[in-house]
């Protein structure tokens, strides 16, 4: 398999743990993964992206400009950002829940998301999520990381098995989470069937 | 054979354990903090391993272990090598026993950085090898090279990854045993270790007449490689834009493509065998244009009519990080190829909002601020910053950061603005890592030239820009063990540091007296701000606004939590960010926030 996945969300959302299992899972399948992180200053509150390039022959540790053929966007406005990742016939999953940056509370701007999803579905092939209503069974919205690997699971876009990525959660997630990260992941695989 | 994913960092971490290192020290600074954490991780047993109390001294544990014949690893960021080349300077005179390799990590863009400094550049400067690695990959093979090459020519080495192979992810077949080496110990010999001008001078002579040779050594070296093409346009990289240019050239083979992985002693022999037939040359690099400066020299040497397009030529930009597709854009241009790739027209693209980073919601740092703020109101003040997460106090509307140089220096520089402006107070902020990395000397230089200051350590015992490490005043060390904490307030009454308060900066009223009683006492005065960083501890509670809330947004304006939202034009709180630390109803002036303490078992759940 060949295939570039982007995730992209704000620093603190849990993109990164979501990016470790969607490598190890395509590891655990018997594929070559490299992936890149931001880490550092932007994991307080700024833009963060994972790469994660699946397939043998890679160069670049990030992926090139209309080449990732999945975009796991976290916030409507991140998603927007790195369209460009994109290839034509790429689609993004997308959390319509916008994370309003600090600034938008002192100078108001009016940002909620609602233009942003807008243009996405203009520009390419999306399934929004609302990470509230998802993860309202799982008391939090912290848990969108993995219920958010249901959707893309149940998308049918990377040729992944579910059982695999299970695998991982239990093997990669502190133990007491276990449990509510597998809830997590079957509750994003309903949601993307209805 | 066991096969890991790790991190650049990692499988540096992993290399120098399979080559056998026995210590390791480094100060932790973003993108080098991985590798000694990823040591603590793997079995080391036999292996020394610490976080030392800056870079400086790092540098000097392991030199007297590779005196004594050990392997040794040394860990920073580039900024951190500037604190490290004192004794760097001087142990390239006299070398070493023991393999020593010195991990600088450089940061292009920068993106946490305050400089974008060269390492390779650094090594030259020192007169010592330095090695380029391009990928995770390579740099758990290379990291085990530049052991070798260290004690072959009895030199300390360079390792400069930069942030892109530092972070990224990568498989490594790693050996399931490996063991510390055995090493000799010292052997004392006062004509070798101890510097003295005469040594200096006999050693210079040596290093110069050594480096051509390790050049000549480096021309056979695995990493400085070709794909062997005949074209008369040939493209040089190295690092992680070796990486780029390699994934675009995957479709023009035709195209030669050389890889520099040893940059200094320049491989000199190697490039001129990859020269021939070639007329122009293509730079692609990032920071400094150090291979293109090889290059020229060399030209200039051999009388050589070749091409260079680099940065000089203004091909590749002079600042900043190169990406897969900045390269793709400049490979276009040069090989003169059409433009094939048609990324999506985003130019309707509505207005992003921009998200500069922030200080956590709950961080005590922006209580800390706030109570200086509060205290000094028409007042004029002077706030030095420091590095670390506190830097972000600078962001409105705090506002409470005027100067940020490098480590330790806010102490320092409250001094020189107390002495051009005498009228002004003058504070200067450091945490407590960075007080004990490079904080103290300046305290003392206050208290010895008698300057008026108030120091404000925000001390929340940890190191949290990097990730939470241990340092000197946590109780933890490397090794797992307990130690004795070193207790702040001490060290400042040792030094004589008569007016001393510890505070909650969480309880305002108590912190803002602290600043007023300071900010009247002559000379050098200290404010303990003590309370532990939100990323590591529970969540207090949860604060929410109840219907007296008036809607004046005096809680926002003034202190900018991110947990503080405005939802259909009414001020509310974020219950997922918020952590119940009770400052906004400090602010509040009609009482509208109330705080609920959590039962104890908050769901911290999916990371
Ligand atoms: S209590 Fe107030 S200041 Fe503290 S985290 Fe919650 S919203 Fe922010
Ligand atoms: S300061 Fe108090 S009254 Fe004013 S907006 Fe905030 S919660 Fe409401």
């Amino acid at each position: 398999m060949k295939k570039d996945v982007l995730l992209c969300g704000v620093g603190g959302q849990g993109t990164v743990l979501a990016s470790k299992l969607i490598a190890a899972a395509a590891m655990a399948e018997g594929n070559t993964v490299h992936s890149a992180e931001t880490i550092g200053m932007a994991q307080r509150g700024g833009s963060v992206t994972s790469h994660i390039r699946i397939g043998e022959e890679i160069g670049s540790p990030l992926i090139p400009f209309g080449q990732a053929d999945i975009m796991i966007a976290f916030e409507p406005a991140e998603a927007v950002r790195n369209l460009g990742y994109l290839k034509p016939d790429g689609i993004v999953i997308v959390n319509t829940v916008p994370v309003r940056p600090t600034t938008e509370s002192l100078h108001p701007t009016g940002y909620d998301g609602v233009e942003m999803v807008e243009y996405l579905k203009k520009k390419a092939t999306c399934i929004t999520v609302n990470a509230n209503e998802l993860c309202a069974p799982l008391g939090s919205s912290k848990f969108f990381n993995v219920a958010v690997l249901g959707v893309l699971a149940a998308s049918g876009r990377l040729d992944i098995d579910g059982e695999t990525v299970k695998k991982e959660i239990m093997k990669r997630v502190p133990e007491r989470f276990v449990e509510s990260n597998l809830k997590a992941f079957e509750i994003g695989g309903t949601y993307a069937c209805n | 054979m066991s096969r890991e994913y790790v991190m650049g960092n990692g499988a540096i971490a992993l290399g120098a354990l399979v080559a056998g290192v026995n210590v390791v020290a480094g100060y932790p600074g973003t993108p080098s903090s991985e590798i000694i954490e990823t040591i603590s991780k793997y079995p080391h047993e036999g292996v020394h391993l610490e976080w030392s109390v800056n870079e400086k001294a790092a540098m000097e544990v392991a030199a007297a272990a590779a005196y004594s014949g050990a392997r040794v690893l040394v860990t920073m960021k580039q900024v951190g090598l500037n604190v490290a080349a004192d004794p760097l300077m001087s142990l390239a005179y006299v070398g070493v026993k023991g393999g020593m390799v010195i991990v600088s990590a450089d940061d292009p863009g920068p993106i946490s950085s305050q400089t974008e400094q060269d390492t390779r550049a650094f090594a030259e400067f020192c007169r010592i090898p330095v090695f380029d690695p391009a990928s995770p990959e390579e740099a758990y093979q290379m990291i085990g090279d530049a052991f070798e090459y260290s004690e072959k020519y009895k030199t300390p080495v360079l390792f400069r990854p930069t942030t892109r192979v530092c972070h990224a992810y990568a498989s490594i077949d790693v050996a399931d045993h490996y063991e510390a080496k055995k090493y000799e110990g010292f052997v004392k010999d006062s004509s070798r270790w101890v510097i003295f001008p005469r040594l200096s001078l006999t050693n210079h002579k040596m290093i110069e007449a050594r480096n051509p040779e390790i050049g000549k050594d480096f021309s056979g070296y695995r990493y400085n490689s070709s794909n062997h093409a005949t074209s008369q346009k040939a493209v040089f990289a190295s690092g992680v834009s070796y990486a780029y240019v390699y994934e675009f050239l995957k479709d023009y083979p035709e195209v030669k493509l050389v890889k520099i992985g040893t940059p200094y002693p320049f491989p000199e022999d190697f490039v001129r065998k990859e020269l021939e037939g070639v007329r122009e040359v293509l730079c692609v690099e990032e920071l400094s244009p150090y291979v293109e400066n090889q290059l020229y020299r060399l030209f200039g040497l051999h009388h050589l009519d070749v091409k260079i397009f680099g940065k000089r030529s203004g091909h590749v930009p002079g600042a900043g990080e190169n990406s897969a597709d900045s390269v793709a854009r400049i490979l276009t241009e040069y090989l003169g190829l059409e433009n094939k790739k048609s990324a999506m027209d985003l130019s309707d693209a509505p207005t992003i909002p921009v998200r500069p980073p922030v200080l956590c919601a709950g961080c005590p740092h922006r209580a800390s601020f706030y109570a200086v703020k509060q205290a000094m109101k028409g007042q004029k003040a002077y706030f030095c910053g420091d590095i670390g997460c506190y830097t972000l106090g600078n962001a409105m509307p705090l506002d409470m950061v005027d100067t940020c140089l490098c480590m330790g220096a806010g102490i320092t520089m409250a001094q020189g603005f107390h002495w051009v402006d005498k009228e002004a107070k003058t504070f200067a902020f450091v945490g407590d890592s960075t007080f004990f990395a490079s904080g103290m000397t300046g305290v003392v230089n206050a208290l010895y030239n008698g300057a008026d200051m108030t120091l404000c350590v925000l001390d929340n015992s940890t190191t949290a820009m990097t990730g939470h490490q241990p340092h000197p005043g946590t109780g933890r060390n490397m090794m797992g063990n307990i130690v004795d904490k070193i207790d702040i307030v001490k060290v400042l009454e040792g030094m004589g540091v008569a007016r001393i308060h510890v505070v909650d900066p969480l309880k305002l009223e108590e912190a803002v007296a602290a600043v007023r009683e300071c900010a009247k006492t002559p000379g050098v005065k200290a404010i303990i701000f003590k309370s532990p960083c939100v990323a590591i501890t529970k969540p207090a509670g949860k604060a929410c606004i109840n219907d007296s809330c008036i809607n004046c947004k005096k809680c926002i304006n003034e202190i900018g939590c991110p947990a503080l939202i405005i939802e259909n034009d009414k001020v509310a709180i974020d219950p997922a960010l918020c952590t119940g630390c009770g400052l906004c109803s400090r602010i509040c002036p009609v009482g509208a926030i109330e705080s609920t303490k959590s039962s104890g078992n908050s769901s911290k759940g999916g990371r």
